[in-house]
C-alpha cells in the first residue's frame, strides 16, 4: 500500500514536471538553435548556440537596437508601479483599517468593484483618455494603469495583515498625542514591513510581465518597452525566431528571479490574504 | 470582505472633525487615481457604447455570434478545469517531502512568467506540422500530428490550455494558503470519526474551503473574461478568426479597424456576463467573509 501510494506520488510529480516545463523548454530549444528561419523538428538541440543571446546582448539586429533602453523602460514601469501601489495602498489600508469611520466597509467594497473590470474592457476608454491627459506615449501612463489594478489587491493584504499589529499600539501613541500621520510613519509602516514587500513585488510582477496597456500606450522608440518590442517580431514574415526567443528569455528573467528571491515573502501575504473562513 | 479583525478598541482622541479630515487626507491619493482612471474612463466607456445602432452592428457582424461564444466556452471551461486542477494540486503539494516543495517551486514557473513569452511558447509548440509538438507525437509514439491551428476545436483547446497552464500555480498557491488555515485538531477529529480519503476530503475539506472556492471560480472567471494575451499570443484567432473572443475582437475592431465605439459595444455587450458574476462575488465575500 505504502509504495504503491510512493509511485502514485512520483507519477503525479513527473505530470506535473513534464506539463509545466514543457512549453518552457521549447522556448530554450528555439533560442538555442541557431537557423533562424525554420524550426528544425529536434527534440534536443543539435549543437548547442547561443549566438542569438549574444546578439540580443549586444544589440546586433535591427529589431534589438534599443533592447537595453527597452529593458531600463521596463525596469522604470515595474518599480514606478511598486512605488505607487504600495504607498497608495498603505495609506488608504491604514485609513480602512486603523481609524473609526462608519462608512468605511462602503468604500471597502468599492475596491472590490475594481478587480470585477477586466483590464482589457477599460483599455479601449482608457487609451483616449491619456490622450486628453495629454499623457499618451508616456511610461507614466502604464504605471498609472498599473497602480491601479495592483492597489485593491494590496488593499485587502494590507487590511488582512494589519489585523496582526494590535490597536493598543496606536492607542498608546494616541494617548502620548501622536498625529495620525506620526502613528502612520512610526508604528504602521515598519510593522507592516513584510506585508508591504509582498504587495510591493506582485505590483512589480504585475506592471513587468503585462503586455496590452503597454502595447496600447506605447509607441514611439524612446516609450518602448521589452514586451512592445517583442510583439514587433510578429509584423514581419521572415523574423528569426531564434532571436525573439532568446529575448523573450532575457526579458523572463527579472520577473523570476524575482519571484524566486521574494517567495517567502509573497506566500506568506497570501496566507495572510488568503481564507480565514 | 472581512469584517476586519475585530472593531475597534481605540476611543477618538480629538474631535470627530479632525479625524475625518485624517482619513479623507489618507484615502485622498486613491480616490483620485480611481476617479481620475477609472470612474471617468469607465464613463466614457459607457457613453461610447450607448448608441442602439452600435449593436444592430454587432449582430450583423457575422463573426460576432461565433466570438460571443468563444468567450462562453473558453471561460467556461478554462476556469472550472483551471479551479478544480488547482483545487486538487494544493492538496498535492500539502506533502511535507521535500521534493513536492521543491516541485512546487517549479510549478510556480508560468506565474512569474511575462505574458508574451509564456504564450508565445504555446504558439509556437503546436504551430504548422512540425511544431515540437508533433516532433514528440513522432519520436515517441509515432504519430503523425494534425496542423493543430487548422482546426477550430484543437486550436481553442490549445488556447484554453495555455491559459489553465498560465495562471493555474496562482489559483493552487491561494488554495494551498486555505488548506493550511485548516487547524490540524480538525483532521484529528474526523480521524477519530473514521473520515478518511475521498471522505475526509468530501465531508471536511471542502466544505471548509467551499466558500473559497466559489469567490475565487468567480474571480477567476471575470478576469478571464477579460483575458488577450491567452488568445491572441497562442491561436491568435486561427483558423480564419474563428477562435477570437470579446476581448481580442474588441480590442483590433478598436484599434486595428480603428472603430473605438464598435469595440466597445462588443465588451460592453458582455455585462450580462459580467454585472451576475460581480453582484454574486459581492454577495459572497459579504455574506461569508472571506477574505481574498
Amino acid at each position: 500500500m505504502n509504495t504503491f501510494r510512493r509511485i502514485g506520488k512520483i507519477a503525479i510529480g513527473i505530470v506535473i514536471a513534464v506539463w509545466t516545463l514543457l512549453p518552457i523548454y521549447n522556448m530554450l530549444l528555439i533560442a538555442l538553435d541557431d537557423d533562424a528561419a525554420e524550426y528544425s523538428g529536434n527534440i534536443f538541440p543539435v549543437e548547442w548556440s547561443f549566438e542569438s543571446f549574444q546578439v540580443v546582448w549586444s544589440q546586433d539586429y535591427w529589431y534589438l537596437e534599443h533592447f537595453w533602453h527597452q529593458f531600463g523602460n521596463s525596469c522604470f514601469i515595474g518599480f514606478t508601479t511598486m512605488v505607487v501601489t504600495v504607498s497608495i495602498g498603505s495609506l488608504a489600508s491604514f485609513a480602512l483599517g486603523r481609524m473609526r469611520w462608519r462608512y468605511s466597509w462602503v468604500f471597502a467594497n468599492a475596491t472590490l468593484l475594481t478587480y470585477a473590470v477586466p483590464a482589457s474592457f477599460l483599455a479601449i476608454p482608457f487609451v483616449s483618455i491619456m490622450h486628453r491627459y495629454g499623457l499618451s506615449d508616456s511610461l507614466w501612463s502604464v504605471v498609472i494603469a498599473q497602480a491601479m489594478f495592483a492597489t485593491p489587491y494590496a488593499i485587502l493584504i494590507l487590511r488582512q495583515y494589519g489585523c496582526l499589529v494590535p490597536l493598543e499600539l496606536d492607542d498608546a501613541a494616541r494617548v502620548d498625542g501622536a498625529t495620525p500621520w506620526q502613528i502612520f510613519q512610526r508604528i504602521y509602516l515598519p510593522l507592516m514591513a513584510p506585508a508591504l514587500v509582498a504587495v510591493g513585488t506582485y505590483a512589480l510582477l504585475l506592471a513587468w510581465n503585462e503586455y496590452l496597456y503597454q502595447f496600447l500606450l506605447l509607441s514611439s522608440t524612446e516609450s518602448m518597452t521589452v514586451a512592445v518590442a517583442l510583439d514587433q517580431f510578429f509584423d514581419s514574415d521572415e523574423a528569426p525566431w531564434n532571436y525573439m526567443m532568446a529575448t523573450a528569455i532575457v526579458y523572463a528573467m527579472p520577473p523570476i528571479a524575482t519571484y524566486y528571491a521574494m517567495r517567502h515573502y509573497m506566500v506568506a501575504g497570501l496566507t495572510m490574504g488568503g481564507v480565514k473562513g | 470582505m472581512r469584517g476586519a479583525c475585530r472593531r475597534f478598541a481605540s476611543r477618538t482622541i480629538g474631535s470627530q472633525g479632525t479625524e475625518l479630515a485624517w482619513i479623507a487626507a489618507f484615502l485622498l491619493p486613491y480616490i483620485a487615481v480611481l476617479l481620475a482612471f477609472l470612474l471617468y474612463p469607465l464613463a466614457w466607456a459607457l457613453w461610447l457604447g450607448s448608441t442602439p445602432s452600435l449593436y444592430r452592428e454587432l449582430i450583423d457582424d457575422p463573426r460576432y455570434f461565433p466570438t460571443a461564444l468563444n468567450t462562453i466556452v473558453y471561460v467556461g471551461i478554462g476556469t472550472n478545469v483551471t479551479m478544480f486542477m488547482a483545487l486538487l494540486l494544493s492538496g498535492y503539494f500539502m506533502d511535507r517531502n521535500r521534493w513536492i516543495k521543491g516541485l512546487l517551486v517549479l510549478f510556480m514557473l508560468p506565474w512569474a512568467l511575462p505574458a508574451i513569452p509564456a504564450f508565445v511558447a504555446w504558439h509556437w509548440m503546436f504551430v504548422g506540422r512540425f511544431g515540437f509538438a508533433n516532433s514528440l507525437l513522432e519520436q515517441f509514439f509515432d504519430i503523425e500530428g494534425p496542423i493543430w491551428f487548422n482546426s477550430y476545436v484543437l486550436a481553442l483547446g490549445i488556447d484554453i490550455a495555455a491559459t489553465v497552464w498560465k495562471w493555474m500555480p496562482f489559483w493552487t498557491l491561494i488554495f494551498l494558503a486555505g488548506r493550511m488555515a485548516i487547524p490540524q485538531e480538525i483532521y484529528d477529529a474526523a480521524d477519530v470519526d473514521g473520515a478518511v480519503g475521498i471522505r475526509r476530503f468530501s465531508y471536511v475539506t471542502f466544505p471548509i474551503l467551499g466558500n473559497l472556492y466559489f469567490v475565487c471560480t468567480l474571480l477567476s472567471a471575470l478576469w478571464s473574461i477579460g483575458e488577450y494575451s491567452g488568445v491572441f499570443f497562442v491561436s491568435g484567432g486561427a483558423p480564419a478568426h474563428s477562435t477570437e473572443v470579446l476581448a481580442t475582437y474588441g480590442i483590433h475592431t478598436a484599434f486595428t479597424v480603428g472603430d473605438p465605439p464598435l469595440g466597445m459595444a462588443a465588451m460592453i455587450s458582455a455585462l450580462p456576463l459580467l454585472v451576475p458574476l460581480t453582484i454574486l462575488l459581492m454577495r459572497r465575500v459579504r455574506a461569508n467573509e472571506v477574505q481574498l
